[in-house]
Order: structure tokens, then sequence, then C-alpha cells
């Protein structure tokens, strides 16, 4: 599904990427975790091919991503802060990227499961961070792609939303996607995710399930288990 | 591209700016016609105004557009769009939208005031050639400004930096050397001087038309002497065809190695 190597990046005199190592297969949820300012978001970015790579190779279902921007009609992305042009209304901006991309039906769906109707024709600049998420995750869910890419995807939910973002992941998992999550609640990812992967300064510490993780580390929980990575290493 | 494009184009139809735009041409025109009585010598007058004015709007608009625009471009590269499409989309969306306030405010005053039955309607199509190249020009410099620089306040300073030059300190340069090298003959000198800054070739190449170049002293009379009016002209354009291309090249080039 997707496969990366020796994956290289630099911001400055910052490396955040160094030399890292990735291949996951198709089906299931992963998990990528790590500390803040680990590269989670940059390696989710290299993937879309939104920040260049001075390193390495990445192919997204076969295709080289640096060949050109096709391969992202395979890919549905929730990005980490939900800006949008703040002059647009709910209802315009689906019908934009729905333009841009391609023609869905799933979009009523989503409005539909997360409430968004009596918010379509307001303007993006004057919904509440949880009403933009929403809308976020509308835009991500509304097309069928293999590849689904969620950054941060809990951000703002109330905890009704919350459910159904869940119920919402795992019926995309049972229809045989592959879905890679990043978050920093502990207990979200301990609940929903088949495996995880733990990145420490640019490289893949951990990658396995969670109970893996258990019996390395020794710990009985999920919490203390990454707290144990983190404390080991000083980060 | 022409999807980006549109929805540059009205994204920027709707925003208040390009109406405000519009209606200082459309003050602009009508106030120097009433003003001159005369189309021909408001056509001069205008064109002292928009040589300084356009660069300066189209310059500020264009950074102002690219960074407000972030999250929507953000929004975009992650779609299945090429880079250099989502650029292009919304270089041409600002550029037309701000040539489209400059034409029709301009040309609407001058059509009612009777520009079709006057001798002046080439002269006045010139000028607003000349204007929306300015714009082009100027906008993609803008593009390019933002682009190098992820911090809006010294995006903004450069991109007024680069106006002040182009439309003001250029000229005292240039002329200073003239003073200084007076011995020598400057006609090459003067003549490429010209040439490499858009806002001294646009003013050159509506005083060629208007031939009144004898007001323009030494520069006009060179290219009079070397091109001969139509000559010049075409050269002229051609030049501020580069100008436009080669800064638009400079967008898609950085645009496809930038990180977002």
């Amino acid at each position: 599904m997707v496969s990366i190597q020796n994956l290289h990046k630099k911001f400055g005199k910052n490396q955040v990427l160094a030399g890292l190592d990735l291949e996951i297969k198709e089906g299931g949820i992963f998990a990528v975790l790590g500390p803040n300012g680990s590269g989670k978001t940059t390696l989710i970015k290299c993937l879309l091919g939104m920040v260049i790579p001075n390193k390495g190779n990445i192919t997204v279902l076969g295709n080289n991503v640096k060949s050109g921007s096709e391969y992202r009609y395979k890919i549905d992305y929730l990005p980490q802060i939900a800006n949008f042009p703040s002059n647009l209304k709910v209802k315009e901006l689906i019908k934009m990227i729905k333009d841009l991309r391609g023609n869905t039906t799933k979009d009523q769906e989503l409005i539909d499961l997360f409430k968004l109707e009596p918010f379509l024709d307001k303007k993006l600049g004057n919904l509440s961070g949880g009403t933009k998420q929403k809308v976020n995750l509308v835009l991500t869910f509304m097309f069928d792609s293999p590849l689904v890419i969620l950054d941060e995807p809990t951000s703002g939910l109330d905890p009704i939303s919350l459910l159904r973002l869940k119920k919402l992941i795992q019926t995309e998992k049972a229809n045989g996607k592959t879905i890679l999550i990043t978050s920093h609640i502990m207990s979200f990812v301990e609940e929903i995710s088949d495996e995880i992967v733990f990145l420490l300064e640019g490289k893949i510490y951990f990658k396995g399930t969670i109970n893996e993780l258990k019996t390395k580390t020794n710990q009985p929980d999920f919490e203390h288990a990454i707290a144990s990575i983190l404390t080991d290493n000083h980060a | 591209m022409l999807k980006i494009l549109k929805y540059s184009f009205y994204d920027l139809m709707r925003s208040r700016w390009s109406y405000v735009y519009f209606a200082f041409y459309l003050l602009l025109g009508i106030v120097l016609l009433f003003l001159n009585n005369d189309l021909s010598k408001a056509v001069i007058t205008l064109m002292n105004v928009i040589i300084v004015l356009v660069p300066l709007i189209g310059t500020i608009f264009g950074v102002m557009y690219y960074y407000n625009s972030k999250e929507f471009t953000e929004l975009l590269l992650a779609q299945p769009l090429k880079r250099s499409s989502i650029f292009l989309g919304q270089y041409l969306g600002v550029a037309i939208s701000l040539s489209m306030s400059l034409i029709l405010g301009l040309g609407l005053p001058f059509i009612f005031y009777g520009l079709f039955m006057s001798s002046a309607i080439w002269d006045f199509s010139l000028l607003l050639i000349t204007g929306t190249f300015l714009t082009f020009i100027f906008t993609a410099l803008a593009f390019n400004i933002a682009l190098s620089n992820e911090n809006k306040i010294k995006g903004f300073g450069y991109a007024i930096l680069l106006w002040l030059f182009l439309a003001i300190i250029y000229d005292g340069i240039f002329l200073m050397s003239l003073i200084m090298f007076e011995d020598y003959p400057l006609d090459k000198l003067s003549l490429i001087g010209t040439m490499l800054n858009p806002i001294d070739l646009s003013r050159t190449l509506i005083l060629l038309k208007l031939d009144i170049s004898a007001l323009l002293g030494y520069t006009g009379a060179v290219f009079k002497q070397f091109f001969g009016t139509n000559f010049g002209l075409v050269v002229s354009i051609g030049m501020l065809a580069v100008w436009v291309i080669l800064p638009v090249f400079r967008i898609v080039f950085k645009a496809k190695k930038k990180d977002f």
C-alpha cells in the first residue's frame, strides 16, 4: 500500500526525518505516534507530496509520489488544523471540492451523520473549531479512496461526534480501506488501531501491535508503555 | 488550472477590494474627462497615473492574495492537482480580475464620453493594453516575492521596495548615470536601461504612440531614431511579454520545490 525507503527531510538546520523506512500493508488501521516534533505531520505531508523530501523514495499504491499528482485520487486526507477560506460557505466549499475532484453522493450521508445541515449556509470563518473539524471530516470521507490519512481527527470534537467518528472509521476499515491516523489521545489510539508506528528522532522506533509494545516495554498498559519509551530515550 | 482560475476569480470578484479598485478607476476616468474636456489630453494625464498606480496595486494585491489564500492553497495541495496549475490558476485569477477592474473602470466613462467616435481610441487602447501588461507583470513579481518569503511582513516589505525601486529609484539612478556620463555616447545605455524596467518601458511605449516623444527628451529620441514608431512598438510589447513570462516561469519553478 505505502512503501517508504530512507526518507530524509531537513527544515533549515532542523533534521526532522532521518532515514525513515516504513511499509504499510493493505487494510487495517495504523496509528502513527510520537512526541511533539517527531515528524508525524512531516511524514504525512511527504506522502501527500506537500513536503518535498531531501532524500528517499515513497510509493503509494505502486505510484512514485514524485511522478505526478494523479495518485492523490486514491488518498483522502484530513489536515491537522482545519483552515478553510473564511469567506466561503460550507455548501460552496463542498461543491468546490466535488468539482475539483469528481462527483460523489456520499456527502449528504456524512452531513446527516455529523448533523451539519443547519451550518450549510454559514460562512466557514464564522464556524466554531469543532464544527470546522466536522466539515473537514465530511470533505475527507466523501470520496471512496483506498487510503485514508487522518491527522489528529479528534481535535475539537464533542463526545457524540467522537463516537460517530469512531464508528465511521470502523466502517471504512470493514470496507477494506487502509487508514493512517496520528493522535495524541492514547485511549482513542488504543481503542481503534490495529497496529502502531512509533516515531522518535526522525526514525521508526517501534512498529507492531499494542500488545507487542506492552511486552517489549514490560508495562501493563498502553499509556505507560508509551511513557516508558519517552523516558528511556529522554525525549 | 481553469477550475482554480475560476474559483480564484470568483473569490476576488466577491471581495470588496475589486469593487473599490473598479470604483476608483471609474471616478478617475470621469474626473479627468470633466477636467480636461478632451479625450487625448485625458489619456496623457491618465497615463501618468496608471504608470505608477497599476504596478503598486498589482504588487500589493498579489502579495495580499497569496498570503490570504494560504489555507485555500493547502487545501488544494492535498487534492489531485498539479502544483503548477494551482499557482498559475491563482495568479491568473488575481491578474485577470485586476485587469478587468482597470479596463471596465476606465473604459466605461471613456465610452460614454464618445471614445468610439474619437481619434484617441488607439491611444486609449494602448494605454489599457500596457496597463494590463503592468498588472500581469507586477502580480507575477508579487507572487514570486510571496513564494520566497514565509514571513508576511517581510514579503510586504520586499514588495513595496520592489515597486519603489522600479517606479522611482530606478529613474533617479538612470538619470544620474546619464548626467555623469554625458560626455560619452549614451544611446545604447539609455535604450537598454529603458528596456530593463517595465514601468519606463510602458511610459516610453505610450509616449511614442502619442507622438509627443519630444517631451520625453533623450530616451524618446533614441527610441524613435532606432526603431521608428511601429518597430519600437513591437519590440516594446515583446519586451513587456518577456517581463510577464520570466516571473511566471519562476512561479512554476519555485512552487515545485516549496514545502507546505
